[in-house]
């Protein structure tokens, strides 16, 4: 109960409307001697991507290292805490489908041109099966995969594209 | 202020609120969210004073805490509730490594295991439990005590495998029970409930056979939706974010790239194309040689159902003669299937079609099997009941000689003798039980004869090939025999079939259901781990159809054809004069009128009389066959009104496609009217016209269906 004043101000816990302490307990623990206990004044500080990888919730997912570096801000994949916040956030259950569909794209897109091309297909796929499937199945899959999906013809996934198929997914929350 | 300005305020105030209820949806980075949002609340915090409404914001935050409870709440119900399915790890490990078809058999074993479970849970409550706590106890009543001249040998084991001796007189068969129409303190009225669980069975197997079908049938119903994106799908949705285990991520690697082969043989089949005829012939001569085989064990078993009932005349048999029904049906079981698998390699079907036809063979093998025993049993019936008339005499007049000696011996006539002792009374040969104990030797047997195979056939192979491949000449594990592949048809079958005797059975031995249900919880783990340590994957794995109807429609069908053997005894075989809860009534359903006159009020009773009548019964009949005919005109309505629409989405999104990359309309017919245009412009076609509808009023309109 005491902690809560030498952290946070009040406003800034109103503000936030997460479960915003034990957020800063796991943050902390990432890196004990960066992150300072003290936020009442804003302070500026970022933790590395190898850091936040080695979370376990994020260790075990093939597109750890793009889930992170979509949500940094310098697009190198270093966080700090409000970005932190913002992914699990966007991670948890109680996020909105659209805001979900609109991440799980800039996730998808490993070159960062706001399209789903047959690369950034073909680098998910290799990352989904780590690598299992032969190079013709991988050419058929993604093949399939923008034929199925795309709607203006241009053989790649823009963003309308992607969320017209995502929003009909039975199984796209998780 | 004026009117015209605290309009205005209160406006803007509600749509900082609505700013701030949504800001959590807006994809912002974290920063700008932040200002935006304490921008916001200093207005509202600035005008909602003014405006009177200062506790607002309290009351707010403890709306949107209460709410937050609320769906934490429900969160946590929910994963309490997927957490007690019981097997789940398992499945799903089963399904990682092995591909949905063979998974999905152990989801139909569960699913058995869940029915049989509250089956189980009925016939214990409701007949067993009470004869045993409120019934006489063992050996009071001439139906409960073994005869005087089996006594020696009723505790054998040999005896006592063949379920005579104690076990015959025993809960788990028809016979132990006393027809007594109330018994205990409760009075309760055991016949009436034997014979309501009875029927009961049948009637919630159905409901719940039915339901079941329903749902699988609204999930697979959008198939027009599940072909669209498949490979988008699977690419973008299938890995779980929530995994956190290494292990779990690995099973979950294998099964996407399984996930992702069987699409892709999917879609290879229907990129292939061959040569008609000789398919079509090479069917023809599968379809013959499998009639034939079929034949040929339909014979089999007449002429060893018929050489057993010479058997049953005389009294020196070996072992084999004795159980050589049984022998020659469970020999059939394991023959056949593998020789349908081997001919249906001429007809080259689609691994899922295949896989259906192979069921459609091996269903018609084990229907032959069971009607064939049944109609021995039925001989076996009938026999029995043409000797419990000469026994019915027979045991009176013992009776009666019984209290001549006592009177005699005594001299006097005046006491009431003692009754004679239970295991002295001769008893009929109640046929009831006969039959009960014939089906629970046909289960054990099957359990035996499952059991055994998977050891023998998987098992023991797999360890052969494992060691003795060292020092074999050929490579044991890349050619003959190498390890086993999982036999989804034939368990399916297995299971079905299983199920079929349980419910034909189950009427004359109330403890079948028990042992079906510990039948049931040992497979699961035994095939489990047998699957797992012995079996390969398929070479071609394919996907299980979405719904698993196909299944459901065999168990359906096996319900029906196990309901007639039993509706029809109860009708019209009368119950043995001296065992059972019906004994001494002309017909088992008299139960029912008995306890409609005693112990219903009267006025119950006529209006029972008059709901009996033909005249009112036939156009009850006529009205219901008018409803379905009514309803499936209807769905056949709306499943052509869904394709129309689903054409003109399809029409429409080509079109858009098209007039993006400015090319000519796919649209065959289109294409045809443009032909027959007296001069073929040059133009490019044009845009859609207003009336149309766009893709997203379609999707609306669709979804309002």
């Amino acid at each position: 109960m005491g902690n809560k004043q030498t952290i946070f101000t009040d406003e800034q816990l109103d503000a936030y409307q997460v479960r915003h302490l034990q957020l800063h307990g796991r943050y902390h623990e990432l890196a004990p001697h960066l992150v300072p206990m003290d936020y009442t004044k804003d302070p500026d500080c970022k933790l590395p991507l190898a850091l936040i990888v080695n979370m376990p919730e994020l260790k075990e997912n093939p597109f750890r290292n793009r889930i992170v570096e979509s949500f940094s801000e310098d697009g190198m994949g270093n966080l700090s805490f409000n970005e932190f916040v913002d992914m699990f956030s966007v991670l948890s259950e109680m996020a909105p489908r659209e805001l979900k569909a609109i991440y799980a794209f800039k996730i998808y897109d490993f070159n960062v041109d706001n399209y789903l091309c047959k690369e950034d297909l073909e680098k998910t796929l290799n990352k989904l099966t780590k690598e299992e499937l032969t190079p013709e199945e991988v050419e058929l899959v993604c093949q399939k995969a923008i034929e199925e999906a795309d709607l203006d013809g241009d053989n790649k996934l823009s963003f309308a594209d992607f969320e017209n198929m995502i929003t009909r997914a039975p199984d796209f929350l998780r | 202020m004026s009117e015209g300005e605290m309009a205005r305020l209160m406006e803007e105030v509600e749509e900082k609120k609505k700013l701030i209820a949504t800001i959590r949806n807006k994809p912002w980075r974290m920063k700008r969210r932040l200002t935006h949002l304490k921008e916001a609340q200093q207005f509202v915090d600035k005008f909602e004073g003014a405006l009177g409404k200062g506790k607002g914001r309290k009351w707010y935050a403890y709306k949107v805490m209460m709410t937050k409870k609320w769906i934490k709440f429900q969160r946590d119900f929910e994963n309490f509730r997927t957490a007690c399915i019981p097997w789940e790890r398992k499945i799903k490990e089963v399904e990682s490594h092995f591909g949905s078809s063979v998974a999905s058999y152990f989801i139909f074993l569960r699913w058995m295991y869940g029915m049989n479970l509250v089956l189980f849970g009925f016939t214990f409550g409701l007949v067993v439990i009470p004869e045993v706590l409120m019934g006489l106890p063992y050996g009071s009543i001439p139906r409960k005590t073994v005869p005087r001249a089996e006594q020696a040998t009723a505790q054998d084991y040999s005896v006592l495998m063949d379920f005579n001796g104690y076990c015959k007189y025993s809960v788990l068969f028809y016979g132990f029970y006393n027809n007594q129409r109330t018994i205990g303190l409760l009075k309760f009225r055991l016949p009436l409930s034997y014979l309501m669980v009875g029927i009961g069975t049948f009637g919630y197997s159905l409901m719940v056979v039915i339901r079941t079908m329903a749902k699988n049938a609204d999930v697979g119903g959008g198939d027009g939706d599940e072909g669209e994106f498949t490979f988008a799908w699977k690419m973008f949705t299938s890995w779980d974010y929530l995994i956190g285990n290494s292990e779990t991520a690995d099973n979950k690697y294998a099964s996407i790239t399984t996930s992702f082969k069987e699409s892709i043989v999917d879609e290879q089949e229907n990129q292939k194309d061959e040569n008609i005829h000789l398919r079509r012939f090479l069917r023809l001569l599968a379809n013959v040689l499998i009639t034939c085989s079929l034949g040929g064990s339909g014979y089999l078993i007449y002429f060893v159902v018929k050489r057993s009932q010479e058997f049953a005349s005389r009294d020196d048999l070996s072992w084999y003669e004795k159980n050589e029904l049984e022998i020659i049906m469970s020999l059939l079981g394991l023959v056949c299937p593998p020789l349908f698998e081997t001919i249906a390699e001429l007809e080259d079907y689609h691994p899922r079609i295949a896989l259906k036809w192979q069921l459609g063979r091996i269903f018609a093998l084990f229907l032959g099997n069971l009607y064939t025993f049944l109609f021995a049993l039925f001989d076996e019936v009938n026999t029995k009941l043409e000797e419990e008339e000469s026994i019915k005499n027979a045991s009176i007049w013992a009776m009666k000689e019984y209290y001549a000696n006592y009177t005699r011996l005594l001299n006097d006539t005046e006491s009431t003798p003692p009754p004679m002792d239970p295991s002295d009374v001769i008893r009929g040969p109640c046929w009831e039980t006969a039959v009960g104990v014939e089906f629970v030797k046909l289960t054990v047997s099957d359990i035996q004869v499952s059991y055994l195979t998977i050891l023998i056939g998987d098992f023991a192979r797999a360890v052969i090939v494992r060691f003795l491949n060292y020092c074999w000449c050929w490579d044991l594990e890349a050619g003959f025999p190498s390890y086993g592949e999982f036999d989804i048809s034939g368990n399916v079958l297995g299971l079905v079939f299983n199920q079929g005797m349980i419910w034909m059975g189950a009427f004359y031995a109330p403890g079948l259901v028990g042992i079906n249900v510990l039948r049931l919880l040992s497979s699961m783990y035994y095939q489990c781990w047998a699957v797992m340590a012995t079996n390969v994957p398929h070479e071609r794995v394919f996907k299980a159809s979405k719904s698993n109807n196909f299944y459901m429609g065999l168990l359906l069908l096996i319900l029906f054809l196990s309901l007639l053997p039993v509706v029809y005894t109860i009708m019209t075989l009368p119950p043995s004069f001296d065992c059972g809860p019906f004994s001494g009534k002309p017909k088992m359903f008299d139960v029912i009128m008995e306890t409609i006159e005693l112990d219903l009020p009267a006025f119950l009773g006529t209006l029972f009389s008059y709901a009996a009548n033909p005249g009112l019964i036939i156009p009850a009949v006529l009205l219901m066959v008018l409803a379905i005919y009514y309803l499936n005109s209807v769905s056949e309505a709306y499943q052509n009104s869904n394709m129309e629409l689903k054409k003109k989405m399809q029409m429409a999104r080509d079109e858009e496609k098209n007039r993006r990359n400015n090319t000519d309309s796919t649209n065959q017919v289109m294409k045809d009217l443009e032909d027959l245009l007296p001069n073929r412009s040059l133009a490019p076609p044009a845009p859609p016209e207003p009336g149309q509808f766009t893709p997203q009023q379609l999707c609306s309109y669709v979804k309002c269906l």
